[in-house]
């Protein structure tokens, strides 16, 4: 056997990639594919159901306005965290987001269970000139999205596309898909439909105008379900599935 | 393909059915370009189709009048033979890049401080502009930086022209064109959430195409090399070319809603695609920010220095081991998150052991000044290139100490995170940029020197007191607002508000805008002092003695 010398990567420029290939995909083939296999990676948990259509749309607008860039959503399980947010983020509460928003800086403060904590009223003043509710703050004002109507052209296609990615939409969810965005936001429609498909789904008009679906609607049918939906009565977590 | 001189042109040097090809290729994509605008499903993807209809046309009528190249190449003497042509439209995307990334920073570290900065409008906000700086200053300025001086590292270090001849041009336009369909689509709010690869489906597969070919240009001039052995600076080049199209890769699988949508939907979900995107986005620093970057140091701090690497086995150990561990940091991202405990423990052990390699590379790039530490002193720009090391050996050690969970639960979510950042990116990145490009543009332009090295001294002090005032303030602002978040009282109740916290960091909002914009100003003497040698003038200066000229 000849001794090895590192000459051979030096004067083959073909075994040089090669030899990158492998040393740099190790990390990422043991960090990432044990996700996918070791079941305990996402705790069952009651309560967790695919958006609505319209929370779906509205956090299309949460991506698109970048809200993620200074919003987090994961609340980490350290003490001070818990107590100012509730309780920690599981696994399972994003178990259905497309991308992921768990975010990296809190320029603001955590959105993961804003759900139901300020009324839409609050929302609809924030959006408008953040600073008229929190003086301190100094988020960007958004008074454009309840004056602008929602497109959802692509309603249909975004809901099959996340079937696609293992979103358990059903055939009945996507054909009523218009419908149910329709019905989240109008206060005299007939829920019952919206509600079997989507339990626990927060319905009325979120910007007070009756006119239009607003792109503020969707925003804030999203943003008032974040964290609501894991039945906390009965996750228990110090059951041997949920210890990670 | 013969090895033509007379190369100064794109068209230059290719045979004539190459670049009917080539006129072929840019004729369908104009038609494709129309046929995708004229069909688009929303105002964004129409708004794209025609960017892409407008640059595939520009191309087509280049190609078209340029098919029989007879203009002789004005820089014959200094090109030698090698194709620097790209290199210099490089060097000057770079500068222009670069500014225009710094400027846009500026505006939003302003933006923190003075809130009404938003103007309340969709396309200035602070959440469409932070994708705009953080892709403007990485991928167009720190991409152009990268493309220029790996292409003209490759050349000098092989002997070799650069492979292709209309190639390395559709790399560099190609590229381009990546960064304005990246750039506009965030300010019309087209991103697909993932930080640091907000780009949508098509402007991925757009730059995996023009990445393919730079990997083959690349990869194709190291195989007609007339040297024995490939250099140690583009064994980096390589691993950060192939490492980063692995990452963007699996890191962009997505589906589009349609072919003609400008949405598409992430096939990873939750934790999992939390763990791809920071495997991604830790190593688009390792890789990009890094390995790259660190190519440039291998080849022109030893060139401007004149002394040879310090270490050639230092050079063979760092670079194996800094490749197979920096895979592996991204978790310390998402410490006391949802990511399962293994995988966050693993993040930080190997971010710690990271510390190593990195000095490794830090000791072999300063060590190198060994007999030529009174440059440090007499030359500006070697001064640039030593101090951007010392930055790098700071910030790697700094990011090791942040991975530590207990260190991590204090520093995440706050700005410490943003200082520790920027003195990479600032220190490190942006002065080894500077320093090359203050050597590479005599180079390539056949110039005597710089127009002035007094402007390059002060660009360097006036950067480097900016970059103190960044990071020092970030510093502050960062372990006060976490250990704000986390005071309680003496009843054992949250003291903060979270508005207060808010509050008490606007001055450290300000003093970090000024710093950026003495940073802004810095570049801006550089891209005066570019402009000056571009043209050939030369200032006059008392140098002091032992000043080198050009190389």
């Amino acid at each position: 056997m000849t001794k090895f010398s590192h000459e051979k990567f030096e004067k083959n420029s073909i075994l040089l990639l090669v030899g990158i290939l492998v040393v740099v995909a190790i990390g990422g083939l043991v960090e990432i594919v044990p996700l996918f296999l070791v079941k305990s990676t996402i705790e069952k948990v009651e309560g967790m159901r695919p958006y609505t259509p319209l929370e779906l749309e509205g956090r299309q607008i949460y991506v698109r306005e970048g809200c993620y860039v200074c919003h987090s959503q994961m609340i980490r399980s350290l003490r001070a965290e818990v107590e100012r947010y509730g309780h920690y983020s599981l696994a399972a509460e994003s178990m259905y987001d497309h991308p992921f928003q768990w975010g990296s800086r809190r320029t603001g403060p955590d959105l993961a269970r804003v759900g139901g904590k300020y009324s839409d009223d609050w929302h609809r003043v924030h959006m408008d000139d953040p600073r008229a509710v929190v003086p301190e703050s100094i988020m960007p004002g958004y008074p454009f999205l309840a004056k602008t109507p929602l497109n959802y052209n692509d309603l249909v296609a975004r809901l099959k596309a996340n079937r696609m990615a293992g979103v358990p939409y059903t055939d009945e969810m996507i054909a009523a898909a218009e419908e149910d965005l329709k019905a989240q936001s109008d206060p005299d429609a007939d829920w019952d439909g919206l509600l079997e498909r989507y339990p626990g789904a927060v319905t009325r008009d979120f910007d007070g105008n009756p006119e239009m679906i607003s792109e503020f609607d969707a925003l804030v049918a999203y943003l008032q379900m974040l964290g609501t939906l894991v039945d906390y009565d009965v996750f228990e977590p110090e059951a041997d599935g949920n210890q990670r | 393909m013969s090895e033509t001189l007379s190369a100064g042109s794109p068209t230059g040097g290719s045979t004539p059915l190459m670049r009917y090809a080539a006129l072929g290729t840019s004729l369908l994509a104009t038609l494709f370009g129309l046929l995708w605008a004229l069909n688009a499903a929303d105002t964004g993807m129409a708004i794209h189709g025609w960017i892409f209809t407008l640059a595939s046309a520009l191309s087509l009528g280049y190609l078209a009048m340029n098919l029989n190249p007879t203009k002789a190449n004005p820089f014959e003497e200094v090109d030698q033979g090698y194709n620097f042509s790209v290199v210099r439209f490089g060097a000057v995307a770079s500068v222009f890049w670069g500014v225009v990334g710094f400027l846009v920073g500026l505006v939003i570290a302003l933006q923190l401080a003075a809130p009404a900065l938003n103007f309340d409008w969709p396309f200035t906000n602070f959440g469409r502009l932070r994708p705009l700086h953080t892709s403007a200053v990485i991928f167009a300025f720190g991409g152009n930086v990268l493309l220029c001086t790996s292409f003209y590292t490759v050349q000098r270090t092989c002997r070799t022209r650069l492979a292709g001849n209309l190639a390395p041009w559709f790399v560099f336009w190609g590229y381009q064109l990546f960064i304005v369909l990246a750039a506009t689509g965030y300010v019309l709010g087209i991103s697909q959430g993932k930080e640091y690869a907000e780009p949508e489906w098509y402007v991925d597969l757009w730059l995996t195409v023009v990445w393919v070919v730079y990997l083959l240009v690349f990869l194709g001039t190291l195989m007609k090399r007339k040297e024995p052995h490939i250099y140690v600076g583009n064994w980096f080049f390589l691993a950060f070319i192939v490492t980063v199209a692995m990452l963007h890769l699996v890191n962009n699988m997505t589906i589009p809603l349609s072919l003609t949508s400008s949405s598409s939907v992430i096939v990873w979900a939750g934790v999992q695609d939390a763990m791809v995107q920071w495997w991604y986005g830790h190593n688009a620093v390792g890789f990009f920010l890094t390995a790259g970057f660190l190519g440039i140091m291998y080849y022109f701090v030893p060139k401007r220095a004149g002394r040879p690497v310090y270490s050639y086995r230092l050079s063979i150990i760092h670079f194996w081991s800094l490749i197979f561990l920096y895979i592996w940091a991204g978790p310390h991202h998402l410490h006391y998150t949802a990511l399962p405990d293994w995988a966050q423990t693993l993040g930080m052990v190997f971010s710690v052991m990271l510390w190593m390699p990195s000095w490794g590379g830090m000791i072999n790039g300063l060590m190198t000044l060994s007999g030529a530490w009174d440059k440090l002193r007499t030359d500006p720009v070697i001064r640039m290139l030593v101090v951007s090391v010392a930055f790098y050996g700071m910030s790697t050690f700094e990011g090791p100490v942040m991975s530590i969970k207990a260190v991590n639960s204090l520093s995440h979510y706050t700005d410490w995170t943003i200082g520790h950042v920027h003195s990479g990116a600032l220190g490190w990145v942006g002065f080894v940029s500077f320093g090359a490009l203050y050597c590479l543009v005599p180079w390539v332009w056949g110039r005597e020197r710089l127009y002035s090295i007094k402007m390059v001294s002060w660009h360097f002090w006036i950067a480097t007191i900016g970059i103190v005032l960044y990071i020092c303030s970030m510093w502050v602002a960062g372990i006060m607002q976490g250990l704000m978040w986390r005071t309680y009282n003496s009843l054992g109740f949250l003291e903060y508000s979270f508005a207060e916290t808010v509050a008490a960091m606007n001055p450290y909002y300000w003093i970090r805008a000024l710093g950026g914009l003495l940073f802004v100003i810095g570049s801006l003497i550089m891209a005066y002092n570019i402009y000056k040698t571009i043209r050939g003038d030369l200032r006059e200066e008392d140098l002091p003695t032992g000043q080198i000229a050009a190389a």
